[in-house]
């Protein structure tokens, strides 16, 4: 404030502004603390007076019902609903994870292709972008959930390729890979060869500082992490075998499962939030100087190396902010999953766990307080992605 | 002045009454409207027809207390509820009366603020399934995937069953009866599981309801009824009581069309319930005709059994153990005296 600079009229305790100001933060502060301190108070009064079971002991119980995806395992007649919370967290955050990849890939993909200069693509990204921004987010889970459901076979009629990987309405099934003892031994090859490549990463860039000769990182890194495991899967004798399915009864027992619901979710909001990522990136592409495009032309560079290396890394500076948004929307737009079924944490645990235990106000706090720390992780992070980005001052 | 704002809303906000034990009685009398959560559509029970009309035996029940209370049957708000919303709906006094196919349990009863004010309809949990699936007992549907209604008995019905029978399922859980049986017609599950009376009439919104069947089997008690807010004695009786009314009417012979004829019957009971003599109506702190309203305008028990999920419907439900207890049922009411 300007105000605290001014000299004091005359002395006394109100008269300096600085001191009004703190006194005034306080009172403010005080009668704040005190209005949240009567409302809660008075929710836990009528709580309490309508005999309406209060405290966060339900986590104990054993919730008593199925669940249709579980990342951890679920059993439904002794885990909890402690277990379902979890459950449902970790099937928000897969949805999340996916999501937000798919959608950044697409996203970029599109936002660079409605500024090629091939009248075909730039037209395919613009329809691409109006159709899937204009039509709300619900009706679109809705209507890929109806379209992935009506498209496949019963069971009984399953697609299959290599009678190892079969697709029907339940889902898609693949076999599950079984680790057997020596198995550690390709995860120790992978460790090292992910280690291998930073060096080699630190020492292309050395190179390429001190020589300007470019080195194919990507084709060498992909070529020793996929070759050096795969490698020692055969010196140690093949440890990993796998688990396939087999149609027993009703439907497939063993392998891993991936039901609809989540291929629908995953469609939806990738599709949706892409579309605004897109955008995000041809804004940022737009605002860097044509200038700088010129003089990587004019220097003899390839199109796709400009875009890599001249455009792209100033564009990120426009794009980052924007896009933290996209991704916080996503992650909350999951919870529209309640719609078809997908058991993450709004359906699971703010439904159907509230549902049987009736404890409104605990469930509810637990479920916002989902969103508030993903909300806040995602934007920590982004924005130390941000700062990192930024043009430094030499 | 911010800081005097706060102050005076503060100052407010504790003067207003608490909501806690507000008499609903004089709360409905005074809204001159009954607030009462339905299901959001199972035909039979509340369910909208192609006119929009609110139809079915929970819908009835919802007129006979507006019937009881403000002497007119048709001073009703329906509202919608999915299973997961229709407590918290209560509880926070959005509705006046929850008569939404809900199953009386000790948990439901006791930690939830809630009461239960009698048995409208005894039901059990049973299985639809697609015919050509060729199962003709619920034993031999190990590994089958059910679709169920997220935060039912239902659901926990479900596990206790299969466990106990050594068998395995997969549940696919769904918010609105709706979504359930629409997943079921696509094929995402195997079967659908419920009470077996929605069953019936989920049954008939399929598009061919032949190629569909009923197990035989019925694993567990569902007895619905109507729920009220605990530490409202006063509304409590008056719901309670205008399910017995309903009853009693049955058990008397009284029916919609021949009420009017009734009033001048010499049986005492007859007399009692119409108000014609005793003091039934004021104890309750409602007109003496409360009773004669809600038969004259909605009907007894038999006649909102019967045109709903009866022989007059196309649900066609045997009345079964919903009989009176003077015919092999379980329905009895308490003696109006």
């Amino acid at each position: 404030m300007n105000n605290s600079k001014l000299p004091p009229t005359s002395k006394g305790l109100f008269n300096s502004p600085q001191n009004r100001a703190i006194i005034f933060q306080v009172l403010s502060l005080a009668v704040v603390v005190l209005c949240i301190f009567y409302f809660v108070n008075n929710m836990f009064d009528n709580v309490a007076k309508r005999g309406i079971t209060t405290g966060f002991s339900f986590l104990g119980e054993t919730a008593g019902f199925g669940i249709s995806q579980s990342l951890i395992p679920y059993d439904d007649t002794s885990s909890t609903f402690l277990d379902v919370f979890i459950v449902g967290l970790l099937n928000t955050i897969l949805v999340g994870v996916i999501g937000i990849v798919l959608a950044s890939i697409i996203g970029l993909m599109v936002g660079v292709g409605r500024l090629s200069s091939n009248y075909l693509v730039a037209k395919l990204s613009l329809v691409y972008i109006e159709t899937f921004r204009n039509i709300p987010i619900l009706l679109q889970i809705l209507f890929w959930y109806n379209v992935v459901l009506a498209a496949l076979p019963s069971p009984r009629q399953s697609i299959s390729y290599f009678d190892s990987i079969f697709i029907n309405n339940r889902g898609f099934i693949m076999p599950d890979p079984i680790f057997e003892s020596g198995s550690g031994f390709i995860l120790v090859a992978f460790l090292l060869a992910c280690i291998s490549v930073v060096f080699l990463a630190k020492w292309a860039t050395k190179r390429h500082d001190l020589t300007g000769e470019e080195f194919p990182l990507v084709k060498v890194a992909l070529a020793i992490i996929v070759l050096a495991p795969l490698l020692v899967f055969f010196i140690t004798g093949q440890p990993i075998s796998a688990e396939y399915p087999a149609l027993k009864g009703f439907n497939f027992k063993g392998g891993i499962t991936i039901i609809p619901e989540l291929l629908a979710l995953i469609f939806a909001l990738s599709i949706y939030t892409a579309t605004y990522i897109a955008e995000a990136v041809r804004a940022g592409i737009e605002a860097v100087p044509p200038g700088q495009k010129e003089a990587a032309k004019s220097l003899g560079l390839k199109d796709h190396v400009i875009l890599r290396k001249v455009v792209l890394p100033q564009a990120l500076r426009v794009i980052i902010p924007p896009v933290i948004n996209q991704y916080l929307n996503l992650v909350k737009n999951s919870s529209l999953a309640t719609a078809i079924g997908y058991p993450e944490v709004v359906t699971l645990f703010s439904g159907t766990t509230l549902n049987q235990v009736g404890q409104a106000i605990e469930i509810i706090l637990m479920t916002m307080a989902v969103y508030l720390v993903f909300s806040i992780v995602i934007s920590l992070l982004l924005n130390w992605v941000n700062a990192k980005m930024e043009i430094k001052g030499r | 002045m911010k800081v005097t704002k706060i102050a005076l809303i503060l100052g407010l906000a504790s003067t207003l009454p608490h909501l806690v034990n507000a008499a609903t009685l004089e709360q409905v009398t005074k809204k001159g409207v009954l607030n009462c959560g339905v299901s959001t559509g199972i035909p039979g029970f509340s369910a909208t027809d192609s006119k929009g009309v609110w139809k079915g035996i929970d819908v009835d029940f919802c007129r006979s207390v507006a019937a009881a209370v403000l002497g007119d049957a048709s001073k009703v708000k329906f509202i919608p509820l999915t299973a997961k919303e229709r407590f918290t709906a209560l509880q926070s006094g959005e509705i006046d009366v929850l008569a939404r196919s809900s199953t009386w349990t000790a948990t439901r009863d006791t930690s939830l603020g809630l009461n239960f004010a009698g048995v409208n309809y005894y039901d059990g949990q049973g299985f639809l399934i697609n015919k050509d699936l060729g199962v003709t007992s619920a034993k031999e549907l190990d590994g089958a995937s059910f679709c169920i209604q997220a935060g039912t008995t239902t659901e926990l019905n479900l596990t206790d069953y299969f466990k106990s029978n050594n068998m395995e399922y997969k549940a696919v859980t769904f918010d609105t009866s709706g979504q359930t049986i629409d997943a079921f017609k696509k094929g995402r599950c195997d079967a659908v599981t419920s009470d077996a009376s929605q069953l019936y009439g989920l049954k008939i919104k399929l598009d061919n309801p032949n190629s569909a069947m009923v197990l035989p089997e019925i694993i567990s008690k569902e007895p619905l009824g109507p729920v009220v807010r605990q530490g409202d004695d006063e509304w409590f009786n008056v719901v309670r009581w205008t399910m017995f009314a309903t009853l009693e009417a049955e058990e008397l012979g009284v029916t919609a069309s021949n009420v009017d004829k009734q009033l001048k019957s010499a049986n005492p009971s007859v007399k009692r319930l119409l108000g014609v003599s005793g003091k039934a109506g004021e104890n309750l702190g409602l007109k003496s005709d409360w009773a004669y309203q809600i038969v004259k305008q909605v009907g007894n028990y038999e006649e909102m059994f019967e045109n709903n999920v009866g022989k007059n419907s196309p649900l066609n439900i045997d009345r079964g153990i919903n009989n009176l207890w003077n015919q092999g049922g379980l329905m009895y009411a308490m003696p109006i005296r």
